[in-house]
């Protein structure tokens, strides 16, 4: 099944495709700014959510940790640029500092994570992880006393948005003939990002690193008897999956201009996870496809869901905002029900699954 | 000392709603290691029948008591139903999936459930009708009701009667057999999907009667209320040993004492520094000490491989 | 184990089952080794022309919905929509539908009216979303809203969904009235959009701290809040109210806004024996909570701000909520003319008020002076005039500061008496003749 064959480069391999992605990646704001800005600010956060669910990626889909508590990185990350760019501590260093700085510090607490949690496995590590992401939130949302830190449940105001120079992510300008609003801008920064994210995956996935993940998630015992480093393997891990969050969580709190603690709850956490599972854990493609899907689909059943009553039955017979999440958890049911290794798995997975006696 | 026993009594009680929420989610993993993540909201579910129970009979003169017995059995009985329908629509075809595949499931469901008790009970708060004439007791300067004597009560006689059933009946005993090895318990002659099924129908009947208990006790009813709930019990039954029928009930009343003396002693423990603001973060603290030196909780056997 | 070919999948078979390695190799073979360069220059090309290309189309939007608000469409009425927001599902969706109903209730009162703008008759349209009290959900509906191009907007009701909202408003130059975000920070952002029309922590906080000590003779006073954005401001300056007024807060306990059990805290506060229990939260968080200090013997009295200050607290409380003492912005329905026709009106309609809608109700109707005063629905042009307001409301006069927050806000002390909220006294604010 698998001959060996030469390999080229990936963007060598598929040059016409990449090229097809890029002017179709390139057309959506413009496209989605047709509907409205507030899409542009939706596949921003669609966006945003594929880099999160990438991150986590490495952590769930690669090393098979479960992890229900990825959403605290993204909170350090975000409290990292809130704090080091607004009036809160009259600080204001420019994003290249600190979203360096705030990936650094969030991996910091992965390895801090991390650390105890080695010899947990499965559930356990879930509900470590789960209890971790409390912890940093329940933080966040008291230190405003004795010093205020986070200025607790108020949360930081007036952040100040990515800027280059003269050059804000939050006002409309125009480049080179072309006018940008604010979040067309942002979408672009994300983009970038995002591509980013996939190329460290991409790499990851065939690297030794990424190998020695996948010998791990499939079976511990083994890995160690091969000789991996088992302990350092899954802290890089932690680490890496962090790093992730924080800068993810950075672009978030500029983007928004506004953090306070509820934004990093726990649900947060496992809708990140649900978009990795949804999609095809350890699947760039299908992650991708998760993240998209579950950021689009309540969106999109906010627009959709009053006229298809109104068509359906004359009147609107549930509220519109009852029936939104309803549909949202049965779509997630049912997809895992007739698809269980995610919408779009990898042909690995999806031949273990169909070999699958146990 | 007398602030003590008062925290003590307030953690007992909690705790043992905790505990039996916690078998819930112990049966279901013990035999097929699945967290079912819409346990919490088979007790709201639980809650919220008993309540449309109790208060469309509360004119019917009949006695309080009574009313509340009907409300609890008819809670049970619609409990019982919903677990076995969960299993079998949700759980069942994925038995052999993945194994985060029913975890996404399961908090899908747990969306549909919170989503369709909003819609049938509205997003207000209710309020549970007290069926039970609050009697106010007082011991060493402590004060506790009636309603907590019956709710540790009923805790016991139902983790008692749940041991019994495990232990010595042949259903029980199935059971325990497809916990170690459902291979070996398929080819021994135990039909595995009932086992299975009753596991959800009986973790299903205890979700029931604790949401019950946390109505009569708070008086209080939302279609969220199941969340935090699920989450504290998952974390008690972890804390014991998930898996673990002991452990659960264990880690339940541990769980509760230990909310109610972090949230009461914190501050004099850390010098103010910490206050009753970080209660929630002082079961999580102790979880995570916990399984640093006992990976598999407290009762858990280390069996370790179990990913 | 074949690589995962991200673009296999997206050109050819979005769910594709196995891949073929012929496939793979074709398209290997076909392929001609092109320097990274060139697709960078590629990309770049494509950016240029496709942004170009783009250009007319990004712009055309602006212009196509535009018809529904100002723009004269019909010669004799014409439709100006006003954008309200709130949490509608979710812990605190029975306020964000109380809010909606009250913003509901002002536009069929507006329509009534026959409000007319420019020598035409106005029809008012009411866009309710719901921002699930999420920040980011927030942002999102705001944008929403602007897209939609309303006239103005009523929300959010949670000062975490308000804040990072009114940046767009703000940008979209659209005036937004908040009837129950509290959180000082909102108005402090220097935003000529913003408004409220509710007394902010700092003004409610003060009349509670001090009636609480002057009043009620409190000299030992524990203060819980559920560490919401709410309760913790509201707190905080509760109890430096209590402090300036000469009592000492022996216990400043907290909890959480989804909590049901408060029985250690309230333990440890009935160790510091205090004269009267404050809380900084909702009513769905105060009403157990009574009822667990009744079980607990304590005796204190027990006070709360206006989250608290509502029917749906004695309902959940009972007995137990009798003798509470709460306040709310606002002068109390009876003192005002249209305080009571509101109060009947709504309650025919939607059922109890819970909390903010009457707010919710002046906040749409500030909106709807402003215009008629400006003679225009144009944001631009009729957003001076909000700031202008003197408008007799439903909750007292309303008259807006340079940053936008109420001037003079009245607070009204409250007592719950056989299961009734019972005005005690005002302070500030001047009723209407």
């Amino acid at each position: 099944m698998n001959l060996p064959r030469k390999k080229f480069p990936f963007w060598q391999q598929h040059w016409l495709g990449l090229l097809l992605l890029a002017t179709a990646l390139l057309a959506v704001p413009f496209v989605a700014a047709l509907g409205g800005q507030a899409w542009v600010r939706i596949a921003n956060f669609a966006i945003l959510y594929v880099f999160l669910a990438l991150g986590l990626n490495i952590v769930v889909g690669y090393a098979g940790l479960l992890d229900l508590g990825y959403v605290a990185f993204y909170a350090v990350g975000a409290y990292a640029y809130a704090l080091l760019a607004s009036p809160h501590f009259g600080i204001h260093l420019p994003f290249w500092v600190i979203l360096p700085f705030g990936a650094a510090l969030a991996c910091l607490f992965g390895v801090l994570l991390g650390a105890p949690t080695l010899k947990l496995r499965g559930d356990y590590l879930a509900i470590v992880t789960l209890g971790f992401g409390e912890i940093i939130r329940i933080f966040m949302n008291n230190l405003n006393a004795p010093i205020n830190v986070t200025n607790g449940a108020q949360g930081i105001t007036l952040i100040d948005p990515i800027r280059i120079g003269d050059f804000s992510f939050s006002q409309t300008s125009t480049i080179l003939g072309v006018t940008l609003s604010g979040p067309q801008k942002y979408y672009f920064l994300l983009v970038a990002l995002a591509i980013l994210v996939i190329v460290v995956n991409m790499r990851l996935q065939d690297s030794r690193i990424g190998r020695a993940w996948q010998a791990i998630r499939e079976d511990e015992v083994a890995a160690k008897a091969c000789g991996i480093n088992t302990r350092n393997i899954k802290l890089l891990a932690f680490a890496m999956g962090a790093s992730f969050g924080g800068i993810a969580g950075g672009v978030f709190a500029a983007m928004q201009g506004f953090v306070s603690p509820e934004s990093f709850s726990l649900m947060e956490s496992i809708t990140i996870l649900a978009m990795v599972v949804l999609g095809g854990m350890g699947h760039i493609p299908g992650v991708i496809l998760g993240a998209v899907l579950l950021t689009a689909l309540p969106e999109a059943l906010r627009y959709g869901i009053e006229p298809i009553q109104q068509a359906a039955f004359g009147r609107m017979i549930i509220d519109p905002e009852s029936l939104r999440m309803l549909v949202f958890g049965l779509a997630l049911v049912l997809v895992m029900r007739f698809r269980p290794a995610g919408l779009w798995p990898s042909s690995l997975r999806r031949r273990e699954l169909a070999e699958a006696t146990d | 000392m007398d602030t003590l026993l008062q925290q003590l009594i307030n953690g007992l009680t909690l705790g043992a709603v905790y505990a039996l929420v916690a078998l819930g989610y112990t049966m279901v993993y013990g035999i097929i290691g699945l967290i079912n993540f819409a346990h919490g909201e088979v007790v709201m579910i639980g809650t919220m029948v008993a309540f449309t129970v109790i208060v469309s009979l509360a004119g019917s003169g009949m006695p309080p008591l009574l009313i509340l017995g009907i409300g609890l059995l008819v809670a049970v009985l619609a409990c019982m139903i919903l677990g076995w329908a969960l299993e079998r629509v949700a759980y069942r075809p994925l038995r052999h999936a993945p194994r985060l595949t029913p975890l996404i499931t399961a908090i899908g469901m747990s969306i549909v459930l919170q989503n369709v008790a909003m819609i049938i009970w509205g997003r207000n708060y209710i309020t549970f009708p007290p069926m039970i004439n609050k009697e106010i007791f007082e011991v060493g300067g402590a004060s506790f009701t009636n309603v907590q004597v019956a709710i540790v009560c009923l805790a016991a006689l139902v983790m008692l009667g749940l041991t019994y059933l495990v232990q010595r009946t042949r259903i029980g005993m199935a059971m325990r057999a497809t916990a170690q090895n459902p291979h070996v318990a398929l080819l021994m002659g135990v039909d595995i999907n009932r086992v299975i099924a009753m596991a959800f129908i009986i973790g299903s009947a205890l979700g029931a009667l604790a949401g019950c208990m946390v109505g009569s006790y708070y008086e209080i009813a939302h279609y969220q209320m199941g969340f935090m709930l699920g989450l504290k019990a998952f974390t008690a039954a972890v804390l014991g040993g998930i898996g673990n029928m002991a452990g659960a009930m264990a880690g339940g009343l541990l769980l509760g004492i230990i909310e109610a003396l972090g949230a009461g002693y914190i501050g004099d423990l850390t010098g103010d520094f910490l206050g009753s603001h970080y209660q929630d973060i002082f079961a999580f603290v102790v979880l995570i000490i916990v399984l640093m030196f006992r990976p598999s909780g407290l009762f858990g056997e280390r069996t370790g491989d179990r990913a | 184990m074949p690589v995962d070919k991200v673009l296999m999948y997206l050109d050819n078979r979005p769910f594709a089952g196995p891949v073929t390695n012929t496939i793979l190799e074709i398209k290997s073979m076909n392929h001609v080794r092109i320097p990274g360069v060139l697709v960078v220059l590629a990309a770049s090309l494509a950016v240029v022309g496709c942004g170009k290309k783009e250009e007319p189309k990004a712009a055309a939007p602006a212009a196509a919905p535009v018809a529904a608000a100002p723009a004269p469409a019909k010669p004799e009425i014409i439709v100006v929509k006003i954008g309200h927001v709130a949490p509608l599902t979710g812990p605190i969706a029975h306020l964000g539908k109380d809010n909606e109903n009250g913003a509901r209730l002002a536009i069929e009162d507006a329509n009534a009216k026959k409000v007319e703008i420019g020598g035409k008759v106005v029809q008012f349209e009411l866009l309710g979303e719901d921002d699930q009290a999420d920040p980011k959900t927030g942002t999102v509906v705001a944008q929403k809203l602007v897209d939609a191009k309303v006239a103005g907007v009523v929300g959010h009701l949670n000062s975490g969904t308000t804040i990072p909202a009114s940046a767009i408003y703000n940008q979209a130059g659209l005036p937004q009235i908040s009837p129950s975000a509290t959180n000082p920070k909102y108005t402090q952002q220097g935003f000529n959009t913003a408004f409220r029309v509710m007394a902010n922590d700092i003004q409610q906080g003060s009349v509670v701290g001090t009636y609480a000590v002057k009043d009620l003779g409190g000299k030992k006073i524990a203060i819980i809040d559920d560490r919401t954005a709410y309760g913790q401001g509201l707190a905080d300056e509760v109890e430096k109210a209590a402090k300036a007024a000469g009592a000492t807060v022996v216990a400043r306990e907290f909890t959480t806004d989804k909590a049901t059990d408060f029985k250690a805290i309230l333990t440890k506060i009935k160790a510091k024996k205090p004269d009267v229990i404050f809380l900084g939260g909702m009513d769905a968080v105060g009403g157990p909570m009574l009822k667990q200090i009744k079980e607990l013997g304590i005796q204190a009295k027990f006070t709360t701000g206006d989250g608290g200050c509502s029917p749906e607290l004695i309902k959940l409380a009972g007995p137990a909520s009798e003798g509470v003492i709460c306040t709310q912005a606002g002068l109390p329905p009876e003192k005002l003319p249209n305080g009571q026709k509101f109060l009947e009106d709504f309650t025919k309609k939607y059922g109890q008020i819970q909390i903010y809608s009457p707010y919710s109700y002046d906040a749409v109707m500030v909106l709807v002076d402003a215009m008629k005063r400006a003679n225009s629905a144009d944001p631009a042009k009729y957003l001076p005039e909000v700031g202008k307001t003197s408008y007799d409301g439903v909750t007292g006069k309303i008259e807006f500061d340079e940053k936008g927050d109420i001037k003079n806000g009245a607070i009204t002390v409250f007592e719950i008496k056989d299961g009734k909220l019972v005005t005690l006294k005002s302070e500030g604010g001047t009723a209407p003749k």
